[in-house]
């Protein structure tokens, strides 16, 4: 029989490695021996992130040096007040990334997500309007993302049953969709621009939790982390599977509540954590589950990594990618709500400016593959919070806008490269 | 003898005016490997796809386990038991081991939620039961799959479901010789378990190295059917080359009245 070098345990180290316990010890598998100990998950990860399976280091690495530069860069930078400010700002972009993600995963892509996003925050705005229809905030709300819904299926059932392929279809979209926020902003109003008077919309963005239920939702979130964690490892053990050993969950559990904790004792000596951030953190964990829990999110992995292969497994190929276009049009609904509520307005301008790019390269920075198959929710949340902290920091430093494309632009040029550069260790070390 | 699992009986297939398949007998039995070769074009193809349920045969009878079938889609194929591992495999790549063998019949629980321990546990079980144990982790992505891994987590896969004849559709044709190896042994291990095998090859070493019979198509037609143990690979060669016709293609007609 062959070995194949992967099958070296040296070498084969996934971030999720499932060991053959049962193999008679003489095959040389090599995984036969589980290092259910801390040292052993360690030195696994490392070898894993040796063989180029990076994960989420990259970023992290990445937002440690951004906080370093710019907080020598600048004394505001590390001023309470910025950091609330930052969870504001990056609180839409994250929203319309996670559906970016999931059009990502299935190997296509949306240029409309911005307008469309601009056309969910009108509508809701338009329908408020107190010497309009001055419908209840609910009511609009709701059908300002029925709306961004409608159009993701509509640019779906293009892609799918006309075989138009995605980039074409949303790139009309972006047009389409930019003449009609332009039309009716101006009709409503002569100068462009209308108000949301509505308090309830306004607070959406504009809202901080009190200093008490910030310290709960950051303790409901910890406890359920660490609960979902034990129970994984429980229901793995009684099927005599390998898990992760108790001292990792530990250690686990407690970074994030080192993090969490200080977030929020943090953000508590400005104003407290934004309302938006607790909305962000509940669409990322419902989103999450969707993605590497359930059926139809494994049915999306696999669009986008053999379509083929999935339409051959009883997969509805196309039902799977009107539904991931709808998640976009209704992801991008909310985050183009979420800017209206921050602004208390929307103009002519909206959905346009750098939203559309900085929301791919908050999806692509996270580590979500151009190319389908590959990437994860959180990527959104974490290249927001790269693409929001550089923009925030240059902000500060007043630099021109010539200046920060340039910058972003780089940035955006490092985090594919990482991508690409690993992925090529990987294919040296046999694991592509 | 044991009775066949499949019994094809005179099947046709003609797509415009080419006769694919012309009359043709083929059988399987449980537990035994039946090797299906000849010459490019030669209709072993149409023959697999007929069976798996992607074409409708145009005439002839179809038994499978003794009663009369017709098998509409690959759906009612998988439903009897007959499943296809073809020459592309059909895996994943950025899927792991368990997902690609579970693949659009995940177990889950509360209708939705994917029950992922159990599934790693089957997966394993399954593997280890055809006692594939080159694969590492049944965590792991196919993409960094040897072929012979691929082949196997492909078989595997299909044979989880309790099926009863598998057909590999040229699953040698892109390995090297130890792969090969592998891929051969499992071949044997399954027919071993009862089930019945049909292996789509080129390459007459492999057939004859794993086959109990030998079905012969040239022209549509079936020209030999032999046991692997008493002929020779000239006897095969020339039967794939030079095989007798029952009728002379393009006369159909003045074939089908002589017959």
């Amino acid at each position: 029989m062959t070995i194949d070098p992967r099958t070296d345990p040296e070498v084969d180290a996934g971030p999720v490695v499932g060991v053959d316990e049962a193999l008679p010890p003489a095959l040389p598998t090599g995984l036969d021996a589980t290092p259910e100990t801390l040292g052993g998950y360690m030195q696994r990860w490392w070898q894993g992130v040796r063989a180029g399976e990076l994960g989420s280091l990259p970023i992290i690495v990445g937002l440690i040096l951004i906080a370093i530069v710019f907080g020598t860069l600048d004394d505001t930078f590390y001023v309470e007040r910025n950091f609330t400010n930052l969870l504001l700002q990056i609180a839409a972009t994250a929203t319309i990334a996670i559906g970016v993600v999931f059009v990502l995963l299935i190997g296509e892509i949306d240029l409309s997500v911005a307008y469309v996003s601009a056309v969910g925050g009108v509508s809701m705005t338009l329908l408020l309007r107190p010497d309009g229809p001055n419908w209840p905030w609910w009511a609009a709300l709701g059908v300002g993302l029925l709306v961004t819904t409608a159009i993701g299926l509509v640019q779906a059932l293009v892609i799918t049953k006309a075989g138009v392929p995605s980039f074409v279809v949303t790139l009309a979209g972006l047009l389409i969709w930019n003449g009609v926020v332009l039309i009716l902003t101006t009709q409503y109003s002569t100068s462009g621009t209308v108000r949301i008077q509505d308090d309830t919309i306004v607070g959406i963005a504009n809202d901080f939790l009190s200093d008490a239920w910030g310290w709960v939702v950051a303790a409901v979130g910890v406890g359920a982390y660490a609960l979902t964690q034990l129970q994984t490892a429980r229901s793995r053990r009684a099927r005599g599977l390998d898990a992760k050993p108790l001292s990792v969950i530990v250690l686990q559990v407690a970074g994030l509540a080192v993090v969490t904790g200080a977030a929020v004792w943090y953000a508590n000596r400005d104003r407290g954590v934004p309302s938006v951030t607790l909305i962000v953190l509940i669409l990322f964990v419902f989103w999450s589950f969707v993605a590497s829990r359930t059926r139809f999110g494994r049915h999306v992995y696999a669009v986008g990594g053999n379509a083929e292969a999935a339409r051959r497994a009883g997969i509805n190929v196309d039902r799977v990618r009107i539904a991931v276009f709808m998640i976009a049009g209704f992801m991008a609904g909310l985050g183009g709500i979420i800017l209206a509520s921050r602004l208390r307005s929307v103009a002519t301008n909206a959905g346009g400016g750098d939203l559309l790019l900085n929301v791919i390269a908050a999806a692509v920075i996270g580590g979500t593959s151009l190319f389908g198959g590959r990437g994860r929710v959180v990527s959104a949340l974490l290249g927001a919070l790269v693409i929001g902290s550089i923009a925030n920091g240059m902000g500060l430093l007043n630099l021109a806008t010539g200046t920060k494309f340039v910058i972003t632009g780089l940035v955006l040029l490092a985090a594919v490269l990482v991508d690409s550069l690993s992925t090529r260790r990987r294919a040296a070390r046999g694991m592509m | 003898m044991t009775t066949a699992l499949l019994e094809c009986e005179g099947v046709s297939k003609a797509f415009g005016a080419v006769q694919a398949l012309y009359r043709v007998d083929f059988e399987v039995r449980a537990g035994e490997v039946m090797a299906l070769v000849g010459d490019n074009g030669a209709g072993k193809s149409t023959l697999v796809k007929c069976v798996a349920g992607i074409y409708p045969f145009d005439e002839g009878r179809v038994r499978f386990d003794g009663a009369p079938v017709t098998v509409h889609n690959p759906r009612e194929a998988a439903r009897l038991g007959i499943e296809v591992v073809y020459q592309d495999l059909a895996l994943a790549d950025n899927l792991d081991v368990t997902a690609n063998m579970f693949l659009g019949r995940e177990s889950v629980r509360q209708g939705f939620v994917l029950d992922e321990s159990s599934m790693e546990h089957a997966a394993r079980e399954t593997l280890q039961g055809l006692s594939v144990t080159t694969l590492g982790s049944v965590r792991q992505t196919v993409a960094g799959l040897s072929g012979g891994q691929r082949q196997a987590v492909a078989v595997a896969k299909s044979v989880m479901w309790n099926s009863r004849l598998l057909i590999l559709d040229e699953p040698t044709a892109a390995l090297g010789v130890a792969q090969t190896r592998q891929v051969l042994d499992l071949v044997r291990r399954l027919a071993e378990r009862g089930l019945g095998v049909v292996i789509v090859s080129h390459n007459l070493h492999d057939v004859f190295e794993v086959a109990d019979r030998i079905t012969v198509l040239r022209l549509g037609q079936r020209v030999a059917m032999l046991e692997a143990s008493d002929t020779t690979q000239q006897e095969v060669v020339h039967a794939i080359t030079a095989g007798t016709l029952d009728h002379v293609p393009g006369m159909v007609d003045q074939g089908v009245a002589e017959t």
